[in-house]
């Protein structure tokens, strides 16, 4: 498993990453005039999703009330589109009337959809910050740290976004906040794993 | 035993980590078989049990897409534990799986208040993460006053997750606004960056749907857009001026010179920077230093190797390029060179951008490599070449057009595209012209020949609406053709039966005009002196060169007939009453002609059906006004807007991309009806005396007359002259325009031809966008915070009021404003503080909203 980061390039560049099969298939980004069927969000992002190269799905956070049917069809199709895309393309695809900005780390890809009028370079930065703390976090984060704690990265999250709204922009402050709730949920877990306490529970 | 189960179960349950591991063996049984545990684990009392079950279950719902809407009552129950931990897994669940229509939703509401009062600030950011992402307009109005303390809290952490809870709240509950709206406003000047950072994103995201209640923090957010120094809060204030300074102009004029100063800082952020140009192109693009300094910025996105910038730029360009068109022209080497980038997305931002550029002088020559590129690009972006040469073609009413036989024989390229798809377009434009221009239907009927005569082209069945097309046109304008014979043999050759019906009924329905327009010129040939025969053929001009003899005429009805006669059983009656009726009229008349060939008798039976066939198609079909169906009037009793409210609701996804082509079938579904009448005609022809059925017309016509404005054209143009638009007469002459094309221009050397328009409702009309109740509420309440009157209904109400007032008469905002200057030092939040009574009362002469005048 390669590692996040050490692929990362600051300058948010791709052109350095191992290129992906080309296909023709860049189907539904063209097809803007289909018609969406996305409740509009409360914030500037609508979801985030993270796929892996091989179309699995590693993370997923609605903003916007989809249903389940509805998340299923979007990551489906949305994975099709980006991981077809070419590693020497824009970073943004239009789809239904929005755009998703996608940036390859590795084997993930992380991807944001966000309205047509916002800022996609923004995004991308955003994108690349929540990577920069996953790292800090994990220490050199890997597909595999995200695949066995994915919890912890949906807590980061929520740090760096409420309401699809950006909330921090300091990646010390996000640290400290999770590791003082890890330390919280340390403490009661060690209570709660003593043996005495499970007799307790069951008599 | 019941307990020792549940010990067991509590002892030896699977943790989130075991159940990834097993997942990453073999997914489908095992995720089944989990999810069996899970439902049993969830249900014990003990809440570490349960707690890991519920964890285990969102992973599944996250990453597998299983459903986890029944787990809802056990969420709230993992909640409401006391450890963190519990709660924390418990607020993940919710927060991923309620919905407003989660029916334990209200049990959540006091648990939300305990933890918003906790005095653990990550158990209160927990129960703010958990309402930002479900709240309710229940939860939003009972939490509201918790939310209000949390506003003012002196934890960082706690605050600035209060400040993004805002939006969800005053969007569903917007009386909160009176409540929270003062807090919200004072972490304006907050100097925690991470509070500004919050606080402006949520004034953005307020901004963006209802520009005008914020134009009084004006200052506030200028101040930020001259300090700040974070990129992000930078770019979420210029989106705020955006929408602020495209309703008030002065603000324009005031906020460019911050804008440029960050447009000319070196190594100033990419994003900053393209912000900063978006915001120039859409609300500051008549601020003439930073409109030109943005397009020198454009230009190095263009040119720049990144993909991102260069598709940015390209946008960009799009977004500027309907009022300043110079700014694309300048960079048209560029956007044609990204014409044949490897990014589709590039290619499709570029051909957007050419076809902005395009105009009556150079459309010609755009179209010609846009047509090029189509012929080698794949079917995806060929299919979008052809669109968007089709449409700004047809725009107004081809208004660009001048050379129709060009444009004809374009289209008719077009369908020749091996990857074409847009056949539904070009159909409607072939008929759209041939009805409009009447000039261009010699080069109409030419193209729709080269079609039809084609056998191959009845292969591709995304063709067929073209070749309905084109067999409509040769039927409907034959006289023009050269050999009419050719053209019911194409209509009648064995291929057409791979054409579905619907089509093969237009084919065989225009192998009948044909046979009437051939036997009518052949009868009026033979009695040149015959008047109501001459009509037709002598105003067409053409008919005369194809003289019909006797025996080009009998292979012509015998070939239609062999045609036709395996058709007459066909199971599609449409298709089958054609060819029979044409059959019906062969056999009346075939007799006939063998005689006329001997006889000199003018007054035979057959004569006079040929003369009221042609009299039945002589009628000249027009466009037809998309308000058409608005002349109708209602009848009485007939309640169309009862009950449908929510239908518009559900419908418009559906409605609003198919707009256009609505307005095609419209029209083809026009033109069958008019077949159909008269079908209707030639049935009843056959018998009765012509008389008979053409007073029977012209009731038809009487009492449906709404139903043909085009034909009634004539008439009515000179009836009514004052708002009619027939002609385009009026368009300046080519060569008066003298924007730059991309070659040197053609003289051209025919005048444009008189293109039919219909006096309004040519373009299709755009629904009125519905704006939700919900949204007025909010900005109402926004505005009274401002105004800093506290409550009351009445209050509101004039509000209301002045709003119209205010639309009304812009003016009057300045005035007020200017007066109201007098009152305030210091922005609106020493207003707010001024006595109520004192506010009430100017409040019935000011206008709700204040234009600061930015004194800065």
């Amino acid at each position: 498993m390669d590692r996040l980061m050490s692929l990362c390039v600051p300058s948010l560049d791709l052109r350095k990453h191992r290129s992906l099969i080309d296909s023709l298939e860049i189907q539904s980004c063209y097809l803007l005039s289909e018609h969406s069927c996305l409740a509009s969000g409360f914030g500037s992002i609508h979801f985030v999703l993270l796929v892996s190269r091989q179309g699995k799905v590693r993370l997923t956070k609605w903003y916007s009330p989809y249903t389940q049917k509805e998340r299923s069809k979007v990551i489906r199709e949305l994975s099709g589109v980006i991981l077809n895309r070419g590693p020497k393309l824009c970073n943004f695809v239009e789809w239904r009337g929005y755009k998703v900005v996608y940036k390859r780390y590795a084997s993930l890809y992380f991807c944001m959809c966000i309205d047509a009028e916002d800022n996609e370079l923004e995004v991308l930065e955003i994108i690349h910050h929540y990577v920069e703390i996953l790292d800090r976090y994990f220490g050199s984060v890997c597909e595999l740290d995200l695949i066995f704690n994915f919890h912890k990265a949906y807590y980061i999250l929520d740090e760096l976004l409420i309401a699809g709204e950006i909330q921090e922009s300091s990646k010390k402050t996000v640290a400290r906040i999770i590791s003082a709730q890890d330390q919280m949920v340390e403490a009661a877990k060690e209570e709660a794993g003593s043996i005495s306490y499970i007799i307790a529970q069951a008599s | 035993m019941a307990s020792s189960n549940s010990l067991m179960d509590s002892l030896f349950q699977r943790s989130l980590e075991d159940l990834i591991k097993g997942l990453r063996l073999g997914e489908s049984t095992f995720i089944s078989r989990s999810l069996e545990e899970i439902r049993r684990e969830i249900k014990l009392t003990d809440l570490s049990t349960k707690s890991v079950a519920l964890q285990k279950l969102s992973y599944l719902a996250a990453l597998h897409g299983v459903d986890m809407a029944w787990a809802a009552f056990h969420a709230v129950e993992v909640v409401s534990s006391s450890r963190f931990a519990h709660k924390r897994i418990g607020y993940h669940a919710i927060a991923q799986s309620f919905s407003d229509q989660t029916p334990v939703m209200l049990l959540i509401t006091n648990q939300l208040r305990k933890d918003l009062n906790s005095s653990n600030e990550h158990e209160v950011s927990l129960a703010l993460e958990c309402l930002a992402r479900i709240g309710t307009d229940d939860l939003a109005r009972d939490l509201t006053s918790e939310v209000f303390t949390l506003l003012g809290s002196s934890k960082a952490l706690v605050r600035k997750k209060a400040i993004g809870v805002v939006l969800r709240v005053f969007d569903k509950y917007p009386d909160a606004v009176k409540v929270c709206f003062k807090r919200l406003v004072e972490n304006l000047e907050s100097s925690d960056p991470q509070l500004l950072s919050a606080v402006v994103g949520v004034f953005c995201e307020l901004t963006a749907k209802d520009p005008r209640s914020y134009l009084p923090l004006a200052p506030e957010f200028y101040k930020i857009l001259v300090d700040s120094r974070n990129n992000w809060v930078l770019i979420k204030v210029l989106k705020i001026f955006a929408k602020l300074a495209s309703i008030e102009p002065r603000l324009a004029k005031k906020v460019a010179d911050p804008v440029c100063e960050h447009m000319r800082k070196q190594n100033v952020g990419k994003s900053l920077l393209f912000e900063c140009i978006r915001t120039v192109f859409s609300s500051l693009s008549d601020q003439e230093t930073a409109l030109k300094l943005a397009v020198a910025k454009i230009r190095e996105f263009l040119v720049d190797d990144d993909p991102n910038l260069k598709y940015l730029g390209l946008h960009a360009l799009s977004i500027v390029a309907p009022k300043h068109l110079w700014a694309v022209l300048e960079n048209k080497e560029a956007v044609v060179k990204a014409m044949s980038d490897e990014d589709p997305n590039v290619k499709l931002e570029a051909l957007h951008l050419l076809m902005a550029m395009v105009n009556e002088d150079n459309v010609t020559e755009i179209s010609r490599i846009l047509m090029n590129y189509a012929l080698k690009s794949d079917p995806l972006f060929c299919n979008e070449i052809i669109c968007s040469v089709l449409l700004p073609c047809s725009r107004n009413s081809y208004e660009i057009i001048v050379d129709f036989d060009w444009y004809l024989s374009l289209l008719g390229e077009m369908a020749r595209v091996p990857h074409c798809q847009r056949g539904k377009e070009i159909e409607h434009q072939l008929i759209d012209i041939g009805t409009r221009v009447k000039d261009a239907r010699l080069e109409l009927v030419r193209v729709s020949r080269a079609l039809l005569i084609d056998p191959a082209l009845l292969g591709n069945q995304f063709l067929y609406p073209i070749l309905s097309a084109a067999a409509w046109a040769s039927g409907e304008y034959v006289e023009f053709s050269k050999s009419p014979y050719e053209i019911a043999e194409a209509l009648l050759q064995p291929r057409t039966c791979l054409l579905p019906d619907s089509i093969r009924a237009i084919y065989i329905h225009s192998a009948f005009k044909v046979l009437v327009f051939s036997l009518g010129a052949y009868f009026s040939a033979q009695q040149p002196t015959s008047p109501p025969l001459a009509q037709e053929s002598t105003s067409s001009g053409h008919s005369m060169v194809n003289g019909f003899t006797y025996n080009s005429i009998s292979s012509l009805v015998n070939m239609i007939e062999l045609g036709l006669c395996s058709l007459s059983g066909t199971i599609d009656v449409e298709v089958q009453e054609r060819a029979k009726n044409i059959l019906g009229f062969i056999g009346m008349i075939k007799h006939e002609i063998a005689e006329k060939a001997t006889s000199q008798n003018s007054e035979t039976e057959g004569h006079r059906a040929i003369a009221f066939m042609e009299d039945v198609f002589s009628e000249e079909l027009g466009p037809v006004s998309s308000t058409a169906q608005e002349k109708v009037p209602l009848p009485e009793g007939l309640e169309l807007n009862e009950n449908l409210e929510g239908l518009q609701e559900i419908c418009r996804e559906v409605l609003e991309p198919m707009a256009e082509s609505d307005y095609s079938s419209d029209k083809v579904s026009f033109s069958v009806a008019k077949l159909r009448i008269r079908d209707q005609e030639e049935a009843s022809s056959s018998l009765p005396p012509p008389l008979e059925s053409s007073s029977l017309l012209a009731e038809h016509r009487k009492r449906h007359g709404l139903y043909y404005l085009s034909s009634q054209k004539s008439e009515d143009h000179n009836d009514r002259e004052g708002n009619d638009n027939n002609t385009s007469n009026e368009y300046p002459p080519a060569n008066e325009i003298s924007v730059d094309s991309f070659k040197p221009k053609k003289k051209i050397s025919k005048p444009r031809p008189v293109v039919v328009k219909l006096d309004e409702g040519d373009e299709p009309k755009r629904k009125p966008d519905a704006s939700s109740s919900n949204d007025e509420s909010l900005s109402r309440a926004i505005q009274t915070a401002l105004m800093g009157k506290g409550k009351g209904k009445e209050k509101e109400k004039e509000i209301v009021k002045e709003n119209h007032e205010m639309n009304v008469d812009t003016e009057n905002i300045e005035q007020s404003s200017r007066r109201e200057k007098k009152n305030k030092k210091n922005g609106e939040r020493s207003s707010k503080r001024s006595s109520r009574r004192q506010r009430g009362k100017e409040a019935s002469v000011t206008k709700p909203v204040e234009v600061p005048d930015l004194l800065l």
